[in-house]
């Protein structure tokens, strides 16, 4: 694994007037119930992961469930009540106010849900924005804010104020701005939930197609279970603060570790989401068929072919050597067999 | 019973009007009661009551309880006033420094901040009306009277009418374009040719120091209390009297403290023009969504650069009407203010109403309006305004305003020097045309009044002698027949029906302030002129307001109207209606309906635009007519923000009725312009201005808590 650039240990957040004392006395055992009969909320509540550098952590959760309140406590719009949150091994609680600010400029960019473009400026005014508030020249910040009108596609529109684009538009600009000062990590809180669903779809493939480009390291906050699978290297699943999940989108689907986190995961259809890796048997078997799989390939793509097929498929690698192999009956069993209610 | 069940709350209003009712009939007029214009007089009477409070001897009518309450609050307006004085002559005397007699001096030091202060102020002043006008103050200020004596050639020569034109017109093309430029240029040659251009440059100068200090002052004072709540808890109530404060009543403790003159102006101009301000700032920064906050500080903006790129450029639209109120105030201001000696247009217009003059008072007027229509309009250009970034201009594209503007300079000097030989022996009309050189139309506006009284005298008579005797008396007099205790219970009943136990308080204490201030029976004919006002403004208001709703272009239009209305300031309303009704009290009530109808108009129509598009689509669907749209949908629904509308207007007529007594009125603002003259004034005339303020503050307190009920209640919050 590359090097982590978001650590966060054992993070908490509580709302509420004796916030800070309350956690000290529970020793780390928060009941979300019991602070709240004292007047206090929990927003998010022991929060240990890692990023690693160039991953897409997605959060998934519904709302009130923490999940930006996570995200503004490692961006610290919001200061975490306890724990640590490490930024590149920095310790982000650490900083002082200049400090964060030269942090916010250099390696961090934001991308919100309602977009929070400046009213008062144009589209190329709020891309450049956070170049010169880092006192950036005006010709400087304004040509490359340019650039990254040209890279999400809204060229001729540049001279438009916010009122007069699109929601997608908007959204297009408030990615660019988050991307001018070319930061390393990048926020995304529900970039794409307030756009109709065509839009979104079309946003989500423009999405990876620039991380594809710009291999950020990204934390990004979704309710949407399909858009997190879609997205997602890691999937993180809350629920009332608490961390029920996190793994790769496959496994989640495949291990579900609660009752709730197995709820969203029912109605997921597998074959869309699963590669053929996730699914193979890695035991050698000498009886194969003359068909070979990559392992990267996903189910749907090639169900149809290793159906068809009476023998054991074998699932090779990229360079052709056999790393597994597949039964048939197992891509029936992975399709149907997941869902115990039978949809 | 049945009823009674259905409808508890107008059985509750029933009850208590019968309860009024019965109070005020039971309750006889005391055969010694005549109208009082002061409860507590301080001539001296024999028939008066006398009592002793903090060492202070207020005399008074005595009366039965119910019938009036004694003026327990008598010796607050004395007290206040010896305060004043103790603060300003004996508290706390200090050595300064005396730079024209060179020695230490011993002063009170609020006296020595006065005088500091005053200087400053005056420095600003001047510096900004020699340059326009010419003088050597400024220069006097950096050096001396001596040194200006040694070198007489030494004085700021001030621009020529000409250059002072041709830059407004630039600024205001730089600013929004060619419909602007043009309005300003002609608003300069007007002002100019009509020889109002020195009053016209001294009101100017005067607005030009005291609209941006005001700006700022509220500005900051906004963004403190935004950032602290203790601030804005400490504010508040003072923002809230000041709101409904009448303008004249903080000119007399001014003079007290300032002096007379251009200086205590802007000072008590800032009084009044801030808190708007603030409350419009706090306004606007709380609307800011929280995201794009964040947005703001994850671009790394500072405090600074928050604050200063992001939060107030966001709160824009609020703080923009802000200014547009600083500059109202400022401009209605300017007028007031030459009761306490500031020079000007506002000085002239005053004195022309003094002489009856009514066409030199409607050229002041008008110039008046014209600056203030210019000023409003290129501050909201300004802050609209767009940097082009793309457009690949060469030098003299970028740099064609400040070219033209030089331009027009030389030209402008070289015009005037070119006047001196001219007009040789006479006034150099390219430089300067001096008052009464210009052309005027007075005469024309005074025969025409004349003409107008001549021809419809008998018309105007009939319908003034009608109004007063038939309409305004017997109001008057019913009025002043209610008990104090029926009004009392009348007031805190409504209180506790609108707003429970706390609306109730609220009302009776400050009901309970007036009663037991020596004006009472003033309030009630402040009151009962204001009503009268706020009740045909309403009709004409709502009315108007409806009709011109049916199309967007008229709604527009209408809307676009109240803006311009609202921009003049408040004394020009009284020269039309003294060219038709001379000095009665039907000037003062017309032009309390024409000012107060502008904010029952402008919310009449907000109120209904607010409705939305999806209710009145349901409604068309569910097959209603237009006339059944309008009342059972769009009036339901828009009637809390047409109630907004009747709290400003009951504001708009109390300031009205207020500045009414210059006419000769006898309410509460005529001891208010009493006061002016006299050395004990200053706290009668902050006393009077409270009571005003509280008249205002009840129907506010009463109009808001309902609003609020009904606004949950339909679920429009």
């Amino acid at each position: 694994m590359s090097e982590t650039v978001i650590k966060c240990e054992s993070v908490y957040k509580i709302f509420g007037e004796n916030a800070k004392k309350m956690l000290e006395e529970s020793n780390g055992n928060v009941d979300a119930k019991t602070f709240q009969e004292k007047g206090c909320i929990v927003g998010v509540n022991n929060a240990s992961f890692e990023v690693a550098k160039g991953e897409m952590l997605v959060v998934m959760g519904l709302s009130g469930s923490g999940k930006s309140t996570l995200l503004r406590c490692i961006s610290r719009l919001t200061d975490a009540t306890g724990g640590k949150i490490f930024i590149e091994g920095q310790d982000l609680l650490e900083l002082n106010n200049k400090e964060l600010i030269e942090l916010r400029r250099s390696k961090m960019g934001m991308v919100f849900q309602s977009f929070a473009l400046l009213p008062h400026k144009t589209v190329v005014e709020n891309i450049a924005f956070p170049l010169q508030i880092k006192g950036t020249k005006t010709e400087e910040s304004i040509n490359r804010a340019m650039e990254m009108v040209k890279l999400v596609g809204l060229d001729g529109r540049e001279n438009y104020f916010p009122r007069e684009l699109s929601g997608g538009q908007q959204q297009r600009v408030g990615i660019a701005r988050s991307l001018a000062v070319e930061p390393d990590i990048w926020f995304l809180d529900e970039p794409f939930s307030a756009l109709d669903p065509l839009i979104r779809k079309e946003m989500q493939d423009e999405f990876l197609r620039l991380q594809e480009k710009l291999q950020k390291t990204i934390m990004f906050i979704t309710h949407d279970f399909d858009e997190a699978l879609k997205l997602a290297d890691r999937i993180a699943i809350m629920k009332d603060g608490i961390i029920e999940q996190l793994d790769t989108p496959a496994n989640i689907v495949l291990n579900p570790a609660t009752e709730y986190v197995r709820k969203f995961t029912e109605e997921v259809p597998r074959e869309k989401v699963l590669v053929i890796e996730d699914v193979m048997d890695t035991s050698s078997n000498d009886n194969l068929g003359d068909l070979k799989v990559s392992k990267d390939e996903i189910i749907e793509n090639v169900a149809e072919k290793i159906l068809t097929q009476e023998k054991i498929v074998a699932v090779v690698d990229s360079e052709n050597n056999i790393v597994g192999s597949i039964k048939p009956s197992k891509i029936i069993d992975t399709v149907f067999g997941g869902r115990k209610n039978g949809s | 019973m049945e009823y009674l069940k259905k409808y508890p709350k107008l059985f509750q209003w029933l009850f208590l009007l019968v309860v009024f009712f019965a109070l005020c009939f039971a309750i006889d007029v005391p055969e010694t009661y005549k109208f009082i214009r002061g409860q507590a007089e301080f001539v001296k009477d024999p028939n008066q009551s006398v009592y002793f409070f903090l060492g202070k001897e207020v005399r008074y009518y005595a009366f039965d309880v119910f019938w009036r309450l004694p003026p327990l609050l008598g010796w607050l307006p004395i007290w206040i006033n010896d305060s004043l004085f103790f603060l300003m002559n004996e508290w706390m005397p200090m050595e300064f420094w005396n730079e024209d007699t060179q020695e230490f001096k011993t002063r009170p030091i609020l006296l020595q901040i006065s005088r500091n202060l005053t200087a400053f102020m005056t420095f600003l002043i001047e510096l900004i009306r020699e340059i326009l006008l010419g003088g050597l103050e400024t220069i006097v200020a950096f050096t001396s009277w001596d040194f200006i004596d040694a070198y007489p050639w030494l004085e700021l020569p001030g621009l020529p009418w000409t250059i002072v034109a041709a830059g407004a017109a630039i600024l205001s093309y730089k600013l929004s374009g060619k419909g602007l430029a043009l309005f300003a240029g002609l608003t300069m040659i007007y002002i100019s040719i009509f020889g109002q251009w020195k009053p016209s440059m001294q009101t100017l100068s005067f607005i030009l120091v005291a609209a941006p200090l005001s700006f700022i002052f509220g500005l900051g004072l906004g963004i403190a209390a935004y950032k602290s709540k203790r601030v804005e808890k400490a504010l508040y109530p003072i923002l809230l009297v000041m709101q409904t404060m009448p303008q004249y009543a903080v000119l007399v403790p001014a003079l007290v403290l300032f002096g007379v003159g251009d200086h205590a102006a802007v000072i008590i101009t800032m009084v009044v023009a801030v808190p708007p301000m603030i409350l419009l700032t706090i306004l606007g920064l709380r609307a800011i969504p929280p995201e794009v906050i964040e947005a703001g500080r994850m671009s790394g903006c500072t405090n600074w650069q928050l604050m200063l790129k992001v939060l107030i450029p966001t709160a824009r639209r609020d703080i923009l009407i802000g200014v547009n109120q600083v500059i109202m105030v400022c401009f209605s201001m300017a007028v007031i203010s030459a009761f306490i000696g500031a020079k000007g247009l506002g000085f002239n217009l005053l004195l022309a109403l003094n002489q009856l003059n009514i066409g030199l008072a409607l050229e002041a007027g008008l110039c008046i309006s014209l600056i203030a229509i210019l000023l409003d309009k290129m501050s909201l250009a300004w802050a609209n305004k767009q940097t082009d970034y793309f457009g690949n201009l060469t030098f003299f594209q970028r740099n064609k305003n400040v070219i033209f503007f030089a331009a027009s300079f030389v030209i402008g000097i070289i015009l005037a020097y070119v006047g001196t030989f001219i007009f040789k022996g006479s006034f150099n009309y390219l430089f300067e045309i001096p008052h009464n050189k210009g052309i005027s139309t007075a005469d024309f506006w005074n025969k025409g009044v004349d003409w107008i009284f001549d021809t419809f005298f008998v018309y105007i008579k009939a319908f003034n002698t009608w109004l007063i005797q038939d309409v305004l008396q017997p109001m008057r007099a019913l009025y002043l027949r209610m008990p104090a205790v029926a009004t009392l219970v009348l007031a805190v009943g409504a209180g506790y029906l609108i707003g429970g136990i706390r609306s109730a308080l609220v009302v009776a204490a400050l009901t309970l302030f007036i009663a037991l201030s020596p004006w009472w029976d003033r309030a009630l004919v402040t009151l009962y002129m204001a009503t009268f006002g706020v009740v045909i403004s309403c009709l004409i208001g709502f009315t108007v307001g409806t009709l011109c709703f049916q199309n967007k272009k008229s709604a527009a239009f209408m809307l676009g109207v109240c803006d311009i209305f609202q921009t003049f300031p408040s004394f020009v309303y009284l020269i039309p209606v003294m060219m038709l009704f001379g000095i009665t009290d039907t000037s003062v009530l017309i032009a309390v309906i024409v000012y107060a109808t502008i904010p029952a108009t402008r919310y009449t129509i907000e109120g209904l635009r607010s409705v939305p598009v999806g209710l009145h689509e349901a409604a068309t669907m569910s097959g209603v007519n237009k006339f059944q749209r309008l009342t059972k949908i769009e009036f339901p629904l828009a009637f809390p923000h047409m109630m907004l509308g009747l709290n400003q207007t009951i504001v708009f007529a109390l300031f009205m009725v207020i500045i009414g007594a210059f006419i000769g009125t006898e309410d509460l603002g005529q001891y208010i312009l009493k006061a002016l003259s006299d050395k004990n004034g200053a706290g009668i005339g902050l006393t009077l201005g409270i009571c005003v303020a509280f008249i205002g503050l009840i129907f506010d307190n009463l109009i808001r808590t309902w609003v609020e009920k009904r606004k949950k209640h339909l679920g429009i919050a």
